[in-house]
């Protein structure tokens, strides 16, 4: 049969196979020893026409709960936000997301800028001075970061704070294995991490000491206090991450003295879909440029003197430094990042400070009403957009109540820690309204008991 | 500085006080947020973000999409890139609600048609590879690469074999090969080619011993070719305890012909964004999975989907040998949709036409080229193939010109200097979703290029003059780096 993706026709077949000079394609695989060729028919199921693949698919969609079926205040590290429509289109000019990574610069001038505009924004977001291209998402480039810090101080012992996201700190003891790093974690208190701890375990051996800004539980970690304390070390590094949206309000880690600011820009333009892709952030100082993974985009110009941009200092990265790359990433989030450039692009300096306030607004008001709702919360701390609820029952029980009253509900807190089993952990953005978020709060009443 | 000449960027647009967004209002009762917060934590200077209206933004993106190459721009034989055709239906479908706005914590009873998609496709993959299981979660093929070679790292370990510290790869790998190895935490140790362009299997034997833990292969390898010597590979391996990894880089150029299980690997990473048309998207993102036989199942990344008595979808936590989580969520799952899109329209017949269509396409071309230019290795290949730029190198045009006069004919040039075993290297990976006349026409402008190599080189030294920009000056960029944009 003739698939509309292959071009190949019976006489096209005919005519090339005349010029290589076999009489069929098999010649061409015969190189392939008899034992271990395939002789069966691939078991996967047959192709269906256009029509009816979509349809089968969208059938598969819509057995999903989603932000258009339902309304959601679940973040826990993914949020929904206002996504302008440009978005899209941007990113659905196929000119950008047919592309491979920009190599050749002539004709990748449009990727290359898009990128640089990336890379500054981030800087600015963060208050750094470096950003590179994207990485896979936050959890991987605070990894990333981590895996940095010990190569750099020739140190093995990472203090990492319980209160940041409990899948990046998952993911930190993975990629940690690899270069056989000690992790320390550092307990929270009243949603804070336990800077007596820290100060404890902070000694000249330490590589780094790992922040979530604002933390996992939604509070804002006192970085001015953490640096003050990991500057007693001298060679010891303040990673931090950071979501992002939450620096048009906050103080950004750059301005606390952090070394390396990792996130994931999600949170600009990016759909929640089921966790991926998102696009992680990387950011550190002048001095540590040279050691940053992935790519790179810098400014240069044309023998015309024209401006340009070109994949720049490679020679960090694993295709030129092969075994000796302290990175071994390669592909990474480029499309994504574009879309977040554009998304910063559009809300510019005062779009992201409002956004910001929104956020914070709206999930004081939630936070006030479940409280005059006879609801405890946590925690009393100066908090982003997020804030943790207790129940009488399982968070889990609520939620799947919560679905057929059209809700998707917050985190479940409990999973991670049996400390936390009935805490939901709420997340309130500027697209929900008043009247969603009075209605959650009397459904989750009657659903509570 | 800007010069009347450069292309805006989008900073040099902003005019204090325009907008491009509108958010929903502020439908709460206000409060003053400084008051909650001491001073130093509320940020004083804000980011300095573009201030730009709708119609700016798209205009300059629409401009800078006009100064880009894709696929769809035109013929795009980058090898070992496999930059094919990425169908529009698979976008349309990764962008339904119940796809793309579905969040990775919500109840699985809420998302069983994410989770019966994902599986499926861990299915449909085990299945072309011939592996017991798949994971979705690796975001790209290095982070694959990473994971596989984790798990053999695992695998070995609970067996006791601490010694097993080293992993070994071809001259002819990709770099990510050897660096995965390092991050992984183990030596990576070359094996060199012969001089047919494949692995030497006296060097083999000559690196192989009680400390393998691994070999990396890529089958057919960087030059397109099929390491025909794989069954021996596989012998000398294994007889030492070691264990081995197909990097699934080359993987259009095999299916329903052999499958990775058959030339007896035991851990395959696949590019999805390669072989199963999710774009690249400019480097990214791209989807990684990885598969492994049943000796190996234990120690998969946490957690995996599995399908319970009821038929209804989990996720599985409850894997006491795993190497951990390697990724927050479940892996680039947006990619995922776009590639189980692919393979549903194909079907088995029609994945098997991709790879016959590939390495027609790729020998079709070889043999047309190798009248001009010079073909280190001169057999069948598979789905791409290797010239050396040697005779016009003479003329005192190098592979890098050549390449640049390429665009001037609207084309993205091959790879170049890649694999690093071929003197001025040309790696061309046509695919199969390319006509025979785009090969042709291809093909003529190769050969024009050889033409003016011997004729006129300047004209190819020169190369482009048809670009936006011409050559930038790298070195600069490099010992001078300006990363970011600095207002005057």
């Amino acid at each position: 049969m003739q698939h509309r993706y292959i071009p190949m026709t019976d006489e096209d077949r005919q005519a090339m196979l005349k010029t290589i000079g076999v009489s069929s394609s098999d010649e061409l695989f015969a190189d392939i020893p008899e034992p271990v060729r395939f002789t069966g028919e691939l078991n996967i199921k047959p192709a269906k026409s256009e029509f009816e693949l979509k349809k089968e698919m969208a059938g598969l969609a819509e057995q999903n709960s989603h932000t258009q079926s339902h309304t959601s205040f679940l973040g826990a590290g993914v949020y929904e936000h206002y996504i302008p429509s440009i978005v899209d289109h941007v990113i659905s000019r196929s000119e950008f997301y047919t592309a491979y990574t920009p190599y050749q610069p002539e004709i990748s001038q449009g990727e290359l800028q898009a990128i640089f505009e990336f890379q500054t924004m981030i800087c600015e977001m963060t208050g750094m001075e470096v950003a590179n291209s994207s990485m896979y998402d936050g959890g991987t480039a605070l990894a990333e970061a981590v895996n940095l810090s010990a190569g750099q101080t020739k140190k093995k012992k990472v203090i990492v704070s319980k209160a940041i996201h409990p899948e990046s700190l998952d993911v930190i003891y993975t990629y940690a294995k690899g270069f056989n790093l000690d992790i320390v974690e550092i307990d929270h208190q009243n949603g804070l991490t336990d800077l007596d701890q820290l100060k404890a375990e902070l000694d000249d051996d330490t590589a780094s000491v790992v922040m979530q800004y604002p933390n996992f539980f939604g509070q804002v970690e006192p970085l001015e206090d953490v640096q003050s304390l990991v500057s007693e070390q001298q060679k010891t590094m303040m990673i931090v991450s950071s979501n992002p949206l939450a620096l048009g309000y906050l103080t950004p880690p750059g301005e606390f003295g952090a070394d390396i600011v990792v996130g994931d820009a999600q949170v600009f333009g990016i759909p929640t879909q089921f966790g991926g892709p998102h696009c992680g952030y990387f950011a550190t100082t002048k001095k540590l440029m040279r050691k940053v993974p992935g790519r790179l985009v810098g400014q240069t110009s044309d023998d015309e003197g024209r401006r340009g941009f070109v994949l720049t200092l490679q020679a960090r990265e694993q295709h030129i430094r092969r075994d000796k790359a302290t990175s071994n990433i390669c592909s990474n989030q480029a499309l994504n990042a574009l879309a977040s450039s554009v998304a910063m692009s559009a809300l510019g300096k005062q779009g992201v400070r409002e956004m910001a306030e929104l956020n914070m607004k709206k999930a004081r008001y939630a936070k006030k009403a479940f409280e005059n709702a006879g609801f405890d919360t946590l925690y009393d701390g100066p908090f982003f957009n997020e804030f943790i609820v207790k129940l009488n029952k399982p968070v889990h029980e609520l939620n799947e109540a919560l679905l057929e009253e059209g809700f998707i509900g917050g985190y479940d807190l409990g999973r991670d820690d049996q400390q936390y089993d009935h805490h939901m952990l709420v997340a309130v953005t500027e697209v929900r309204s008043k009247e969603e978020i009075d209605q959650f709060v009397s459904k989750v009443g009657e659903l509570n008991g | 500085m800007a010069n009347e000449q450069d292309f805006p960027v989008i900073f040099e647009l902003s005019k204090e006080g325009r907008k491009g967004y509108h958010l929903p209002g502020l439908d709460v009762d206000d409060v003053n947020l400084d008051e909650e917060f001491q001073k130093q934590y509320i940020r004083q200077e804000d980011p300095d973000l573009p201030e730009v209206s709708e119609l700016q933004i798209m205009r300059h993106y629409t401009a800078l999409s006009k100064r880009n190459h894709g696929v769809d721009s035109g013929f795009y034989p980058l090898g070992s890139c496999t930059m094919k055709y990425n169908p529009k239906m698979n976008e349309d479908v990764a962008r339904l609600p119940g796809l793309s706005s579905i969040h990775p914590y919500q109840p699985e009873s809420s998302v069983q048609g994410a989770m019966a998609l994902m599986y499926d496709l861990q299915t449909s993959l085990s299945h072309i590879t011939g592996m017991d299981y798949v994971t979705l979660q690796s975001a790209a093929g290095a982070q694959g690469e990473w994971t596989g070679l984790m798990m053999i790292r695992a695998f070995h370990e609970a067996n006791g074999d601490y010694q097993r510290t080293k992993v070994i790869v071809p001259d002819s790998a990709h770099g990510t090969n050897p660096a995965s190895a390092t991050v992984a935490g183990f030596e990576a140790v070359t094996v060199k080619s012969n001089d047919q362009g494949l692995v030497d299997l006296d060097d083999l034997k000559r690196v192989v011993d009680e400390h393998t833990a691994a070999l990396m292969l890529t089958n057919p390898n960087t030059l397109g070719l099929f390491e025909k010597d794989i069954i021996e590979m596989a012998e000398i391996v294994h007889g030492a305890g070691g264990r081995l990894y197909y990097d699934g880089a080359n993987l259009n150029a095999i299916m329903g012909y052999t499958r990775p299980v058959d030339m007896g690997f035991d851990v395959v990473h696949l590019n999805l964004h390669k072989t199963f048309t999710g774009p690249h998207g400019g480097g990214g993102p791209g989807s990684g999975p990885v598969g492994v036989t049943n000796e190996l199942a234990p120690f998969l990344p946490k957690p995996l989907i599995a399908k319970a008595d009821n038929d209804q979808y989990f996720f599985d936590y409850d894997r006491p040998h795993s190497i951990g989580r390697i990724k927050p969520y479940y892996g680039n799952f947006g990619i995922n949709v776009r590639a189980y899109t692919y393979i549903r329209s194909m079907g088995p017949d029609g994945l098997k036409q991709v790879s016959e269509s590939a390495v027609l396409n790729a020998n079709y071309m070889m043999r047309r080229l190798s009248e001009e230019f010079e073909l280190p290795y001169d057999q069948h290949c598979k789905h791409e193939f290797v010239l050396s730029g040697k005779n016009q190198k003479k003329m005192g045009v190098r592979t890098l010109d050549m390449a640049k006069r390429l665009l001037d004919f609207g084309y993205h040039p091959p790879t170049i200097y890649f694999p690093l075993n071929v003197e001025e290297a040309l790696m061309v990976e046509p695919t199969e979703t390319e006509a025979k006349e785009t090969l042709d026409e291809f093909v003529d402008a190769m050969n024009q290029i050889s033409k003016e190599a011997h004729e006129d080189p300047e004209t190819v030294q020169e190369a482009p003059h048809t670009t936006v920009v011409d050559r930038m000056d790298e070195t600069t960029a490099a010992r001078k780096p300006i990363l970011r944009y600095y207002r005057d």
